[in-house]
């Protein structure tokens, strides 16, 4: 049990320091823009009144850090009012500061636009599922075969292919040809299908290959043999023990996936235009250099990126001891 | 190496000849537009058709293997030399080093979604080739610090190390003359599939509109133009070959990289 809380503080601790590293990074990527802020929002003709009005009501007037380097002065200490202190105070007090563009609260549009990028990795996740364990479980008790062969050629290709390639040609059958979905939008139910598909093939390929190198593994434990030897259907033996054991490490993978399919959305939203935290990002953020809403939707994709995947690590190892122990 | 290794080798070697070659292979300016002539579809005089502006799509996906093999090299080379010596340093020297940059910066690296990342970095510093460029080195030196230091520590127990070490040898010579090259075989996998891994960013991020800025002919740029619906309905050519071209690329690299492992790590060859 000892052991156990200090394994937990360790993690707990790393995932802290892990969120906190992020979260600066994010504060301090806008000092990268080239030129002033205000100047890529107001335009060139902008008055200095202007452009001083700007930077005070989006504190911009403020130094960037702790401290700064002046050639000449050298190190020079600012103190505590600058822009990373009042970021941080603004993420603590849940205000990711307002819109350069619009002036609306980043963390209200952040909002409206959670719940469909986590209603299209869910709907990913599922499909993922639903191709992965027939195909693996067809490969794995088939090992070697054509038909493991191909589904390990299928996985390959739904690995390798990038989604901007998957969901352009599934508009193209799908939308163009078979007029069966819409190419674009979430107007209708059956919307969601193919950004589906389309976010979900690399996770359907690696799950393909994990259930099949499972159940090829406990195909060859001795607990299958004594099944066989009571004389249950091989069907039976597949899914009732062999896919229950098998199945431990795919879950896993699965809560780690879904950080991954939530920055990978970015790339399916703008294929299918679903109106998401993605498109949020590239349309209303770097499309209209508008620099606080992309801090604030970096932040939020990468800090839930961070979380579940900590969180699933952190059950996990809590749950089987060979993982902790290794 | 198994049978796809191969494939992938022969592959990917058309496409760097091609890239090589690009010139005298292209059959048009790859910026010239006939505006007469927008989406033909493929015919003797354009072997793949033309977009949108009536310029040759042949001609443009042979520059386009020219602009991602050329990204995908340099990223590959720079981060490579960068996270071999910053994962060789961590697992030579151990101790409060290797917490500091194995425990703490290397998971600040792989916690973050690479492409979030990359996206954030052009997003702040502005489009470009040599932004790109250093945005995907800023994601990928990480993956070979860690394989190097991985490496690195399981070869300083070796003899001949210890060995060197007892004859007086410094740090440094330990270090590159006989702990590097007994540990680069993992590098060289790493090497190809991040490869493979650099020419997709370049593509994804150039889709995104966030790569090299038109009228550079780069996949990623090439797809993102023919993925309307119109386009798709009347010239599905345009969207077709640099998908196809981008898809054997990153399937070359992965088989290539798949191969080598299995080859330098007889324990994980296929069960």
């Amino acid at each position: 049990m000892k052991y156990k809380i200090y394994s937990f503080s360790k993690q707990l601790a790393l995932l802290l320091l892990v969120v906190w590293t992020v979260v600066s990074l994010v504060t301090l990527l806008i000092e990268l823009v080239p030129g002033d802020p205000a100047a890529a929002i107001l335009g060139e003709q902008a008055t200095p009144e202007q452009v001083a009005n700007f930077n005070e009501k989006h504190g911009l007037d403020k130094p960037a850090f702790f401290f700064s380097y002046h050639g000449e002065k050298g190190i020079v200490w600012h103190g505590a009012k600058n822009r990373y202190v009042d970021y941080w105070q603004g993420i603590l007090t849940g205000d990711l500061g307002n819109s350069f563009r619009t002036d609306r609260p980043v963390l209200d549009m952040i909002l409206e636009r959670y719940p469909p990028t986590i209603k299209l990795a869910l709907a990913a996740m599922l499909i993922a599922i639903g191709i992965a364990l027939p195909l693996g479980v067809l490969a794995g008790t088939n090992k070697n075969s054509l038909i493991d062969n191909s589904s390990s050629f299928i996985a390959l290709l739904g690995i390798s292919l990038p989604t901007f390639v998957i969901g352009p040609f599934l508009v193209y059958i799908f939308a163009v040809k078979l007029r069966w979905f819409s190419p674009t939008g979430s107007a209708n139910p059956e919307d969601i299908i193919l950004p589906a598909v389309t976010l979900g093939a690399a996770l359907s390929a690696i799950l393909t290959r994990m259930v099949r190198s499972s159940v090829i593994e406990e195909l060859g434990e001795d607990y299958v043999r004594t099944a066989r030897a009571k004389g249950l259907s091989e069907r039976k033996v597949v899914y009732k023990h062999v896919l229950k054991n098998g199945l431990i490490p795919v879950v896993t993978i699965l809560g780690l996936q879904l950080g991954v399919l939530l920055a990978g959305a970015i790339i399916t939203e703008k294929i299918f235009s679903w109106q998401g935290l993605g498109l949020l990002l590239l349309e209303d953020g770097i499309g209209k250099r508008d620099y606080r809403l992309v801090q604030g939707c970096v932040l939020v994709i990468s800090v839930t990126y961070i979380l579940a995947n900590s969180l699933t690590d952190l059950v996990y190892r809590w749950l089987d001891p060979r993982i902790r122990l290794s | 190496m198994n049978r796809l290794a191969y494939i992938g080798i022969a592959v990917a070697a058309v496409f760097i000849l091609t890239a090589i070659f690009a010139p005298l292979i292209a059959t048009h300016d790859v910026t010239a537009q006939n505006l007469m002539a927008r989406y033909a579809a493929p015919s003797a005089e354009h072997w793949f058709g033309t977009d949108a502006l009536g310029r040759d799509v042949f001609s443009r996906v042979v520059f386009g293997a020219r602009i991602s093999l050329e990204v995908g090299i340099i990223v590959v080379v720079v981060s490579s030399i960068v996270g071999t010596i910053i994962g060789a340093v961590a697992g030579f020297y151990g101790g409060w080093v290797d917490k500091i940059l194995s425990g703490y910066i290397f998971n600040v690296f792989l916690a973050f979604p690479g492409l979030l990342l990359a996206i954030a970095l052009v997003a702040f510093l502005g489009a470009g080739l040599g932004k790109l460029i250093l945005a995907l080195c800023v994601i990928g030196w990480v993956g070979y610090a860690r394989v190097m230091r991985g490496q690195v520590l399981k070869v300083r127990e070796y003899d001949f190390v210890q060995a060197a070490r007892a004859l007086g040898a410094s740090n440094m010579r330990i270090l590159f003359t006989h702990i590097l090259p007994n540990a680069i075989q993992p590098l060289i996998v790493q090497a190809s599939l991040g490869m493979a891994g650099a020419v997709l960013s370049e593509a994804s991020l150039s889709f995104l509109g966030l790569g090299i800025p038109p009228p550079a002919p780069s996949w990623g740029t090439m797809i993102e133009e023919a993925r309307g619906f119109d386009i798709l309905y009347n010239a599905p050519h345009v969207l077709f070959f640099p998908a196809i071209a981008i898809a054997l690329t990153v399937l070359a690299f992965n088989f290539i990289g798949d191969g080598l492992r299995e080859y330098l790590d007889p324990k994980q060859r296929r069960r």
